[in-house]
């Protein structure tokens, strides 16, 4: 587990969910026995929401489940899909596992750190892109396999990823 | 083996209700309530047709829900399918959720009939995006035609399906660890007894069972126990499955066999993987994902892929997640990455696990990059000897030294070898470091 981790971080303002996620909120909680049982569903809530998860955002969240704010902070730090302060546009994930790392993945992540001037889990100047390695997606037939947001890009190889990073890059 | 669990993937509009229905879909839970199959009946049906999960401990599936209390006290029962696939080299749930997601929907019906369920959840991890939002839309379709919901075709047996996700850890693909993230908490596995069956989610009796394992039970009820029981190598190891081939082969990808597919016939057969890529040789495969003993290339011959045959080669078929390695790999690079994943996944619950998983992944490291130390070898088996064998809550630890051991003992050779000449036996940093030395 990352050393980014351990914190959450503050947004700076109140977070209100905005009406229709509490639609959704109030849609989800009917799945469940309990409120705490939706608290993974409703942090995926908050991160659509905002992109991140902040402390504030954790708060509001523990105020609607009736949970300790300690409890949600326990749960977002657990696991690595939370993001716990702002991310890019693009949040480039390449999977390092076994079957990716046999096929190379990890020339993809060096490539991808000079192309674009930053490390693992850091986000460009202009906020386009974020760099992840992450464990086995599922994609080892495909390997190497990467994500960007919520989708599959596989099998890459260094050619795909450069036009990739410039066709990314032009949008504004 | 002509497919049964994958026969629909490849047909344009797989995913649809329509073209399932049209395929004979659904046919099996219409089949349980037309004929007035009672709960016990279905349960015994698959008792009878051998089916081990294949989520990876192989467990017998009828038998673990013959562990529901007949008397729950009131108390509901509950049926989570374990869709949390994460174990490295595995990538056939993906595949079947993301193709047909009706069977699987209908899978998980069946079993929660058989188990007396009123609510079922799918678990999914959080990366398959893809996967929930095509599940989503199956279950919706599914309630709209009235299979599930309230008093089901007007019988007395109601069911509600949630598809729930995760958020990225792999330690949620225990099943007790699966039960508390459900609830909403860190995916800590719990300690047994007492096991799910008798006390699981939200204190109720609880089945978890792998998205294949709930696939296969469509076609039991369609076709019977018997055709079931009658496919594989034997009557322990019965029924179709699917294996995930991956790594140096010239056609990676999920092949579904009769359990008991020769591990040499997946890596070299013209149905399957067609041999290794570049004409390399096979040096180490890993037969049942990143928690499996490695194999040596001798190891390979005569071992039927099936839960009996990859044990009595002292590793296991786990998810059936095949990772082949050749000549050109580094055994101790591909330890050190496997000591990665684990060091980055243990849950953090018990000290052996917490700190070994690190330890492992540090002392691999400084042997891969030229700093072993002569007696690093032997803390290797050391601090795996005091990590696993019933140190800690679950299993994962048991998995973590399973790669590093296992390699440690197969390749003795190339590990001194490191030490000794402060670089890789084999690989390009064979050649590059000799250079400069």
């Amino acid at each position: 587990m990352s050393h980014t981790r351990y914190r959450v971080q503050e947004a700076g303002a109140p977070r209100p969910f905005p009406p229709e996620a509490m639609a959704r909120i109030e849609k989800i909680l009917k799945r469940y026995p309990t409120k705490q049982a939706a608290l993974l569903p409703v942090l995926w809530v908050a991160q659509e929401t905002w992109g991140w998860v902040s402390k504030e955002s954790a708060e509001e969240v523990a105020r609607l489940l009736g949970l300790p704010v300690s409890h949600v902070d326990g749960v977002l730090t657990f696991y690595t899909m939370y993001n716990l302060r702002p991310v890019g546009k693009h949040l480039l994930q390449f999977c390092t596992s076994i079957s990716c790392h046999l096929a190379g993945a990890g020339r993809l992540v060096a490539r991808c750190e000079k192309r674009l001037g930053i490390g693992l889990e850091e986000t460009t100047a202009d906020g386009k892109f974020t760099l992840l390695e992450v464990e086995c997606i599922a994609g080892c037939d495909r390997a190497p396999s990467m994500m960007i947001n919520d989708a599959y890009h596989e099998p890459m190889d260094e050619k795909k990823l450069d036009d990739l990073l410039d066709r990314l890059g032009r949008e504004s | 083996m002509d497919p049964v669990l994958t026969a629909r993937i490849a047909k344009p509009g797989s995913r649809g209700i329509d073209g399932y229905v049209a395929d004979g879909g659904y046919g099996a839970w219409k089949k349980v309530l037309s004929e007035g199959w009672t709960p016990e009946r279905l349960t015994e049906e698959v008792k009878k047709s051998g089916l081990r999960g294949r989520g990876g401990a192989g467990f017998p599936t009828g038998v673990k829900w013959g562990f529901i209390p007949k008397d729950t006290k009131g108390k509901p029962v509950y049926l989570l399918c374990n869709a949390d696939e994460s174990e490295p080299g595995t990538f056939k749930d993906r595949l079947l959720m993301e193709k047909d997601p009706h069977q699987v929907v209908e899978g998980v019906i069946l079993s929660a009939y058989a188990i007396k369920c009123r609510d079922a959840y799918i678990y999914i991890r959080g990366e398959f995006y893809d996967g929930a939002r095509i599940l989503e839309a199956a279950v919706a379709e599914a309630y709209a035609q009235g299979l599930l919901g309230e008093k089901i075709f007007g019988s007395a047996y109601s069911l509600d399906l949630t598809v729930h996700r995760g958020a990225g850890a792999y330690i949620c693909g225990e099943e007790t660890g699966l039960i508390e993230s459900l609830e909403g908490k860190r995916g800590q596995p719990r300690i047994k007894p007492p096991f799910p069956a008798v006390s699981g989610v939200f204190g109720a009796p609880t089945i978890v069972n792998n998205v294949e394992t709930l696939a296969c039970v469509v076609h039991i009820v369609n076709r019977g126990a018997e055709w079931f029981a009658k496919i594989g190598r034997n009557e322990k190891n019965t029924g179709p499955k699917l294996y995930c081939l991956s790594g140096q082969v010239n056609r990676p990808g999920v092949y579904e066999a009769a359990l008991g597919l020769q591990l040499k016939d997946l890596i070299f057969g013209d149905a399957y993987g067609r041999g290794m890529k570049d004409g390399r040789k096979v040096k180490a495969v890993i037969p049942g994902g990143a928690s499996a003993n490695m194999l040596t290339a001798a190891e390979i011959e005569d071992c039927p892929l099936d839960f009996d045959g990859v044990a009595a080669k002292g590793s296991m078929l786990g998810s059936a997640a095949i990772i082949v390695m050749n000549e050109d790999t580094c055994i101790v690079d591909a330890a050190r990455n496997l000591s990665k994943f684990f060091s980055h996944e243990s849950c953090g619950q018990c000290t052996p696990c917490r700190e070994g998983t690190p330890w492992l992944h540090k002392v691999l490291d400084r042997i891969e990059e030229g700093a072993g130390r002569p007696e690093d070898i032997a803390l290797l088996e050391r601090i795996c000897n005091q990590m696993a064998n019933g140190m800690t809550i679950c299993v994962f630890a048991d998995a973590a030294i399973a790669g590093p051991l296992s390699s440690v003992k197969k390749f003795a050779d190339e590990y001194r070898h490191h030490v000794e000449n402060k670089r890789c036996l084999v690989g390009p940093r064979a050649e590059a470091a000799a250079v400069t030395v």
